[in-house]
């Protein structure tokens, strides 16, 4: 099977809930676990010999960082990987359509399209395994609680053929425990099913009775859009709906942990599970160091003093110094970020070139994943809540944020560029 | 004036070798809890000292030999290491217990037969057991016998007078003219202190049933102009809330600087006053100070930053922790990179585990602590 795979990456008008953090550089390019969250996607597409080609869309200005990026993950993979902007946002599937030229070209048998907020272990493999049994399209599904549900897609699936029968995109009211987990297997003719979409919308007076119903589907609003909006067709809301129940849609239901990273929050989630994945698929980025519990990723330029305690659930950045008898707990430190002695980090995002004051309590309140619910996610939660008020969340700082000595940063989120002068509690710092 | 009854007056007390005095005890010391659950008020270390024992060293060394203890409780505790103490100072201490509550005045007419008797007309000291200061015992029994009113009252100088009851008297001569209950416009800025001198006759004032001092006895006292008061010039404060035996601590450690700075710690991990005792042991990397005192075999384990504290006997800070404004309690145990804040008090053997943030947080004793509280609560 010749297969491609296309990671849709957004662009600087998504991503805000990622804040302070996607101020930076684009949410794709955010390090998780020492790599670029997009990275894990690629390494994964490119772990499969069938993969020929990797294309990333989305709607970012080509800037250095991304060039970069994309530069260095074609010498360590020695696979074709491309970036393509969108001129404007097209949708999931308005964007795929658009390059469906580039996608096709080669004549790949089906592609992946993979959202790179939609983090698992990426049980690709399998999937090709199971698309084998059942064509033509695949959409990995995850279940999740009740609650969680209404902000996902849900499927309504047939347990004995797998097939979905029902697809609604985040529903008012229950639907099903199964929600999109943001990762397809397409076979190549999927175009022809966007193209009758495409068309139309192009097109808004129909005679076509089939594509009444479609339109039915399309919200009153995007009828009547002018044309530069007119070719931006959703996948979750147009496309898939109409699929399902076809006979073409199938689910690849996928029981392990699974992530959706919208909130910066979820970053540390992604961060603890990623780790977690090294175990297995790079051992060697583990550290090993006496003054390290459980999973810690320690950059080799960075500095740690002997006697500073890191881990479980830490990643340290390139050049970071860890100073005499520091803390660190579920957190990641960017690059060139200076911890200083006696300092304690837990549950926080300490920004690049952040300096940590002596004896300094940066510290936030992990978004809990409800232990009794077997296959819950991590909530992205808004930042505040129906009452209006601050939810208690992780600590973040952003880049170049000062913190004094001997104070206490707790639940708070910094703003890049800014030099604290005490401590603050439960706070946005702007 | 009659000059030559003053000075008789004065050569006659001086020559008394069985001054008086009465402190007043009172209850459980609730104010003071969860240090006081396990150990009785007056044996709190403060300055590593029971706080009830600088009281009556200061008594001896101004000639009381007597000291009557006003309680409504009694503590076997308290009787035992106060008569250890009895012994050594070589004077008699006599427990004066209350079947009800009796407040600040009415302990001085039950303890009538032991403050005043038939041959003796010496002039006796009350105190409140929750006051530190410099105790000037002396000067007051000589200003006392100087103008030869039935009492005399120690006035200490407040910040924001309008909490308490204010003192209004004569500058010059120190006669009260009045008391006013929390004042709404400023009179005064000086209020009592919880120190006095009395002639006997005063307890004619007074009768064995509950009564106050301050409401019931001092105001008909100032009418009858038999009522002066003496400033007191150095450090004072009512040390009966955690709050305010913090500020007292760094009062008494100041003071201590002027009077005895040999006992205080030197070092390049010190800063400012700092009291330790010398089976204390102190890690490296440590930042000690200002204000600290550290009891018998507390162990502060290396990078340890600490100030403005109180470590009571045989407690251990672990490694990297930091604490401000904290009185841990004995043999309490804080953890690795603890944070504690904000008049956090811990009772006697309660474990703090490592990374734990408390603010201003209360926790009774044999507590564990193993999540944070960041937000001032008492832990049952």
């Amino acid at each position: 099977m010749n297969l491609k795979a296309v990671i849709l990456v957004g662009g600087p008008q998504k991503g805000t809930r990622f804040r302070p953090l996607s101020l930076d550089l684009p949410k794709p390019l955010f390090p998780i676990a020492g790599f670029p969250l997009v990275h894990h996607h690629i390494e994964a597409c490119c772990r499969l010999k069938e993969v020929t080609e990797i294309l990333l869309i989305g709607f970012f200005q080509p800037n250095d960082a991304l060039r970069r990026f994309i530069q260095r993950e074609r010498q360590e993979f020695g696979k074709s990987i491309i970036y393509l902007q969108e001129y404007t946002m097209l949708g999931t599937a308005g964007c795929i359509y658009h390059f469906r030229d580039v996608i096709t070209n080669g004549s790949p048998d089906a592609f992946f399209l993979m959202f790179s907020d939609a983090f698992c272990d990426f049980p690709l493999q399998e999937m090709i395994q199971f698309k084998e049994k059942f064509m033509p399209y695949l959409i990995m599904t995850v279940e999740v609680p009740k609650e969680q549900s209404l902000h996902y897609g849900c499927a309504g699936i047939n347990l004995t053929t797998s097939e979905v029968v029902h697809y609604t995109e985040k529903p008012d009211t229950f639907v099903s425990c199964d929600i999109n987990a943001g990762i397809y297997l397409l076979n190549i003719d999927i175009f022809e099913n966007i193209g009758v979409l495409f068309q139309n919308k192009h097109r808004p007076s129909l005679s076509d009775t089939s594509m009444e119903e479609v339109m039915l589907h399309v919200s009153h609003q995007n009828v009547y859009k002018p044309e530069s909006t007119m070719g931006r067709i959703s996948l979750e809301s147009e496309v898939l709906p109409r699929l399902a129940g076809s006979g073409k849609l199938f689910a690849f239901r996928m029981d392990r942990f699974w992530l959706n990273i919208k909130s910066a929050g979820s970053a540390l989630y992604a961060n603890q599970a990623i780790l977690e994945l090294y175990k297995s698929s790079h051992p060697e980025r583990l550290s090993d160091l006496p003054g390290c519990k459980g999973n810690v990723y320690i950059h080799p330029t960075a500095e740690v003093d002997d006697s500073a305690v890191l881990g479980p659930n830490v990643t340290v950045g390139a050049g970071v110094v860890i100073g005499q008898g520091a803390r660190v707990k579920n957190s990641m430190i960017l690059d060139g970020a200076l911890v200083k002695a006696h300092s304690c980090i837990l549950n926080s995002i300490i920004g690049w070139h952040c300096v940590v004051g002596e004896w300094t309590r940066v510290e936030g309140t992990p978004t809990e994943i409800d232990p009794n619910a077997p296959h819950a996610t991590t909530d992205n939660f808004y930042l505040f809540d129906e009452q209006g008020r601050l939810r208690p969340s992780i600590t973040i700082l952003g880049r170049d944020v000062t913190i004094p000595a001997e104070v206490v940063i707790r639940n708070s989120i910094i703003m890049p560029s800014k030099e604290l002068g005490r401590g603050f509690k439960n706070q946005i710092l702007l | 004036m009659a000059p030559n009854k003053n000075s008789t007056d004065f050569q006659r007390s001086c020559s008394c070798n069985n001054m008086k005095a009465l402190i007043l005890v009172g209850g459980y010391g609730t104010r003071l809890r969860p240090l006081t659950l396990n150990v009785p008020k007056p044996l709190v270390e403060f300055g590593n000292k029971p706080i009830m024992l600088h009281q009556v060293e200061a008594l001896v060394e101004a000639g009381v030999r007597t000291v009557i203890l006003a309680v409504s409780y009694m503590s076997d505790a308290l009787e035992k290491e106060m008569q250890i103490h009895a012994k050594r100072l070589g004077i008699e201490i006599i427990f004066s217990q209350e079947n009800e509550p009796l407040g600040t005045a009415g302990p001085l007419a039950l303890a009538r037969k032991h403050l005043a008797g038939p041959e003796c007309n010496e002039p006796f000291f009350v105190l409140n057991s929750d006051v530190i200061s410099d105790y000037p015992f002396a000067k007051l029994l000589e200003f006392h016998k100087e103008h030869g009113k039935e009492g005399t009252i120690c006035v200490a100088k407040v910040e924001e007078p309008s909490k308490y009851g204010v003192v209004v008297y004569d500058k010059s001569s120190g006669l009260i003219h009045k008391f006013v209950e929390k004042p709404q416009e400023f009179v005064s800025n000086k209020i009592n202190a919880g120190m006095y001198i009395f002639n006997p006759s005063m307890l004619n004032r007074i009768e064995e049933r509950p009564m106050s001092i301050e409401r019931e006895v001092f105001p008909y006292m100032a009418n009858e102009h038999e009522l002066c008061c003496m400033e007191l010039q150095d450090f004072w404060m009512d040390i009966g809330q955690p709050k305010d035996f913090l500020k007292g601590m760094c009062m008494y450690l100041t003071s201590l600087r002027q009077r005895s700075p040999e006992k205080l710690l030197k070092g390049s991990n010190i800063i400012g006053n700092v009291l330790i005792d010398p089976s204390v042991k102190i890690g490296e990397n440590c930042k000690i100070g200002p204000n600290v005192v550290l009891g018998p075999d507390v162990v502060i384990e290396d990078g340890v930053r600490i100030q403005r504290c109180t470590v009571m006997r045989k407690a251990t800070i672990k490694s990297h922790s930091w604490l401000e404004s904290c009185i841990i309690g004995w043999e309490s145990r804080v953890g690795k990179w603890a944070r504690l804040e904000n008049v956090t008090v811990l009772g006697q053997d309660v474990n703090v585990k490592d990374e734990i943030y408390l603010n201003g947080v209360r926790i009774l004793p044999h507590k564990s602590i193993s999540t944070s509280v960041p937000e001032p609560q008492i832990i049952m």
